[in-house]
């Protein structure tokens, strides 16, 4: 009764906070007795109390004195020492539970749950421990695993994945990302690195970090240094790869990707799809440098291309395929580059071999199904280009459309190369250890935005030294090539100079 | 000769027939609760008397009340027809264009009387319950007086739906509710409310409980491909403590979910916080476990959005009755944690064999287990709607027990309750 008149006054209080402007009628009849009255002076009392002592006293004391909970563990910390004094007295269930119990019809049993205050049950460490955190993992994968099978793709089959490739400053960059996409893949993979120039042990050394099983062969020849030679060497690698595709019976569907290009994860799945052949939409990153600089039939030009340049299957609507989108190379031709070392952007060709895929049977030489409209590879021996995988075809109509007809792009077509006299530390490793360090407010180059770096090698200026600001568009890199080693060399020679500046100041 | 092959036959389709619903998965008769307390059940599962179709099993006539009890208020707010207590409404809707109603009395098995006693909202949306008691008390003076199905049985045979906080105690405080109990004009009536709590006094004995309304266009507008892997394993958006009502915590959700979060607020397997996301649905797709505690009241809509979205619910809160128990074998589906073991949740969660989960996600899976906590408009086989009437049916016929009084018989006390709730609406 007491505690029940105690806590009412209390609630009315919540009751308003809760309610806004509601009133509780039926509560007001509960605050007229005399016991409520002598309660609420004490009430009155603890709160002078509190405002004295500076936190409120007479829950606290109510609180520990009648606490519903028996485990060791309270909210607040101080509360403990105290707790420890009061928990010789008699616990007692805080809220008005005989109240509660007249009320209950005779035939129920009491209720196990109490209304009330309860305590804030905290484990003695309450952090996570590994042991739960790993098992929760395998937990998850397993549950992944039962996704795959039930929603995924049933039976999938092997992917054979074949990659040209060559020594060069780029290669970590590039390989890596390729090889970090395919060890995410769940299926079966066989990962076939044809390199221009002769195996080499660099590149050996980086794909056995995969993990991956992986045909590496080299062609003698080495990468020519005209973009358009490249495209059509390498053309020949895959080629050369097809051919032991061919020759050790491999068994899957055969991708081709390019070590500078990026994949997304859903195209692996979208692949095991295919029939025969099939054709994905390949994002192009490359654009005019600078939008604002076109001119206005530069602009006309671009909205005939898209915005960003797709090249993939062409369907109707009735998803049949009936022809292709090209990248038009034609408005970007003045600013394209020729030479590696070219300053322009790199363009792809009209139907790049990445947004192909194959059954590997197809090229098999004794398969008795093969469709009549697959040409043997031994007719591509002395073809100098093979543009593209439908030059294998009789009839390029077969092909199928993936990915939605090509409305989805799940692979991304860029070139970004060093120019051959850029220095970057072997094995990508700074050894020794740069010896200047900078506070990090004070940077060696200043924050000032500047145009274009120049060709010319004139390092003295501070000002030539920035972060080359270029629009935020996704296309951003392909500039980037010269820039980067230009960086690095200057903010050495930077670094030498404000070193020289400080011990000036010094 | 003859016979004895007879006879062999007959024992040999015996045994073929006894031995045909043992190979059933699911269980049949009684079964017992992680709480040793034995509940019966139906025969079945979900799957078997979730598809139960109760046309041809019931007649429910519908009182014409005037609109000041239900059109009036609902033009008043139509915020009501959007939140979680929205079924009372979407309940009468359905009840006027079902096969199962009757415009004859006489032959009608239930009755239900459309009286929204929840719409009644502040400016914030929380519904007022202080004239609930008297609005439904006038309308069950109307409903004696004018048809005399009430006094036959004193409501015996009567159905009110009252989705509130604790039902038919019409309070949203747990120690004020208690403190009123059920309506005492509505002793002998079929409650179908949310609220569900054993031993509790705001949950009668023949209650149906129901999942709260979730809008279905909503959630449905939500859904992303079930290929998505599920990544996150455990989630929970919501309130930890309700600094406004309970600064220090302790009373809301009897502490725990302060529990929850001061034990597991730097473990990187819960995904807990108080934001609201506008990717809530899609996350919960993407989470193998979503905690449902209590609040201030042991039920939520969480419930309903996680079996939609095939996220095993737990279930934080003691005694807690769930929608249809009698239908569906929520220990199956969801995990059931004591308040006192929520210290320990990760350790009980990550040594839940791998097998269970996985069953526990594929009955889930079923379609007519997601039906069945929905209240779509029109209305579906299977929803919640026919879950209701499916509960009516069961507990048909009326002369098992003591539902139509002798003539002169009299049980209700109209005068029962406090004084408050006499003064007409």
């Amino acid at each position: 009764m007491k505690l029940s008149a105690l806590h009412q006054s209390y609630l009315n209080r919540r009751n308003n906070i809760f309610r806004g402007q509601a009133v509780d009628p039926s509560a007001d009849g509960a605050m007229k007795s005399p016991a409520a009255v002598f309660w609420l002076a004490l009430h009155g009392l603890c709160c002078l109390v509190s405002l004295i002592l500076g936190f409120r006293f007479s829950r606290l004391v109510f609180f520990l004195l009648f606490s519903t909970s028996a485990t060791t563990n309270l909210y607040t910390v101080p509360l403990q020492q105290v707790a420890e004094e009061a928990s010789g007295g008699s616990v007692l269930h805080f809220s008005s539970t005989p109240a509660v119990n007249q009320e209950l019809p005779v035939n129920k049993t009491a209720p196990r749950v109490v209304v009330g205050r309860h305590g804030i049950r905290i484990r003695p460490w309450p952090h996570p421990n590994p042991v739960e955190v790993m098992k929760a993992h395998r937990i998850i994968e397993r549950v992944q695993r039962e996704q795959r099978a039930q929603f995924g793709v049933k039976n999938p089959r092997n992917l054979i994945a074949v990659t040209p490739t060559y020594v060069r400053t780029f290669q970590t960059l590039h390989l890596t990302g390729v090889m970090h996409s395919l060890m995410l893949v769940p299926y079966d993979l066989v990962w076939i690195v044809v390199e221009a120039g002769g195996a080499s042990n660099e590149t050996a050394s980086l794909i056995a970090k995969s993990g991956l099983t992986t045909i590496h062969t080299g062609v003698k020849e080495r990468m020519p240094s005209l973009w358009a030679d490249r495209h059509r060497f390498e053309a020949k690698m895959r080629l050369h790869a097809l051919k032991i595709v061919r020759d050790r019976k491999l068994d899957g569907i055969v991708m081709f990707m390019d070590d500078s290009n990026m994949h997304s994860m859903e195209l692996f799945d979208e692949i095991q799809n295919v029939k025969w052949v099939g054709a994905l939409s390949v994002g192009i990153l490359v654009h005019s440098t600078n939008v604002g600089e076109s001119s206005l039939s530069d602009v006309q030009k671009e909205a005939d291309n898209p915005v960003i340049p797709v090249q993939g299957p062409a369907c109707n609507s009735s998803n049949i395929l009936v022809g292709w989108h090209t990248f038009n190379p034609l408005p970007l031709k003045e600013k394209s580059a020729n030479h590696i070392d070219d300053w322009g952007m790199v363009l792809p060709r009209k139907l790049e071999w990445a947004g192909f895929v194959l059954n590997s049977r197809l090229l098999w030489k004794d398969f008795s199904d093969k469709p009549e409209w697959m040409k043997d590879l031994i007719l591509f021996d002395e073809v100098d280009d093979v543009e593209s995988p439908l030059l294998l075809l009789k009839d390029a109509s077969i092909v199928e459309p993936l990915g939605s007809c090509g409305r989805q792009v799940m692979l991304w077509w860029l070139r970004v190369e060093a120019r051959t006299d850029s220095k970057f530390p072997p094995g990508w490793v700074i050894n020794p250890p740069l010896e200047i360090t900078v506070p990090s407010k004070r940077t060696p180059w200043p924050d000032i935005p500047t145009e274009h770096l120049t060709v010319d090698n004139s390092i003295g200026a501070q000002e030539q030294i920035g972060v080359v600001k270029r629009p935020a568009k996704a296309k951003g890199s392909r500039s980037k090539r010269s820039s980067r080693s230009r960086r690095k060399h200057e903010a050495r020679t930077v670094e030498t100079q404000v070193s020289e500046k400080q011990t000036k100041q010094n | 000769m003859k016979m004895l092959t007879n006879i062999w036959t007959l024992i040999l389709l015996g045994f073929l027939c006894s031995a045909f619903p043992s190979m059933e998965p699911m269980r049949t008769g009684a079964l017992k609760l992680h709480r040793s307390q034995p509940t019966e059940r139906i025969s079945g599962s979900a799957g078997d008397v979730l598809d139960d179709d109760p046309v041809g099993r019931l007649k429910v006539f519908v009182y014409e009340l005037p609109s000041k009890y239900n059109k009036k208020i609902l033009q008043k707010d139509q915020r009501c027809l959007t939140h979680m207590f929205a079924a009372e409404i979407f309940m009468h809707r359905f009840l006027l264009s079902s096969a199962v109603r009757t415009l004859n009395p006489e032959e009608a098995d239930w009755f239900y009387t459309p009286v929204y006693t929840t719409c009644d909202l502040t400016p914030n949306g929380l519904p007022l319950p202080f004239k609930s008691p008297r609005m439904m008390r006038s309308a069950i003076q109307l409903i004696s007086s004018n048809w005399p199905y009430w006094n036959r049985s004193e409501g015996a045979d009567h159905f009110f739906l009252v989705p509130h906080d604790f039902g038919a105690c019409f309070h949203y405080q747990e120690e004020k509710a208690i403190e009123r109990g059920i309506l005492p004009l509505l002793q002998r009536a079929t409650l179908v409310q949310t609220f569900g709590q054993r031993n509790h006094v705001c949950l009668k004995d023949g209650s149906i409980t129901i999942p709260p309304y979730a809008p279905p266009q909503k959630m449905q507008a939500h859904l992303i491909h079930e290929k998505t892997p599920r990544s996150i394993f455990v989630y929970f958006r919501g309130l930890f403590y309700d600094v406004g009502n309970d600064p220090e915590g302790g009373y809301y959700a009897r502490g725990a979910r302060a529990a929850v979060w001061e034990n597991f607020k730097d473990n990187p397997l819960f995904d807990i916080s108080t934001e609201h996301p506008t990717t809530y649905y899609e996350d919960m797709q993407r989470a193998i476990f979503c905690l449902c505690p209590l609040g201030w009241a042991p039920w939520s809509p969480r419930l309903v959005e996680a079996v939609i979205f095939g996220c095993i619910p737990i279930i934080i809160a003691d005694d807690i009755v769930l929608p249809f128990a009698d239908a569906i074998p929520w220990e199956d589906i969801g995990v059931f944690v004591d308040e006192k073991d929520v210290p320990n949740l990760d350790t009980i969660l990550t040594s839940i064999p791998v097998e269970v989960i996985l069953r526990k996600q594929r009955l889930l899976a079923n379609p007519s287990m997601k039906q069945a906590m929905l209240f779509p408009q029109p209305a579906q086989s299977g929803d919640a709607f026919h879950q209701v009437l499916n509960g009516l049916a069961r507990k048909l016929p009326h002369g098992r027990s003591n539902v139509y009084l002798k003539p002169g018989q009299k049980i209700l006390n109209w005068t029962a309750g406090p004084v408050g709730d006499l003064k007409p609406w």
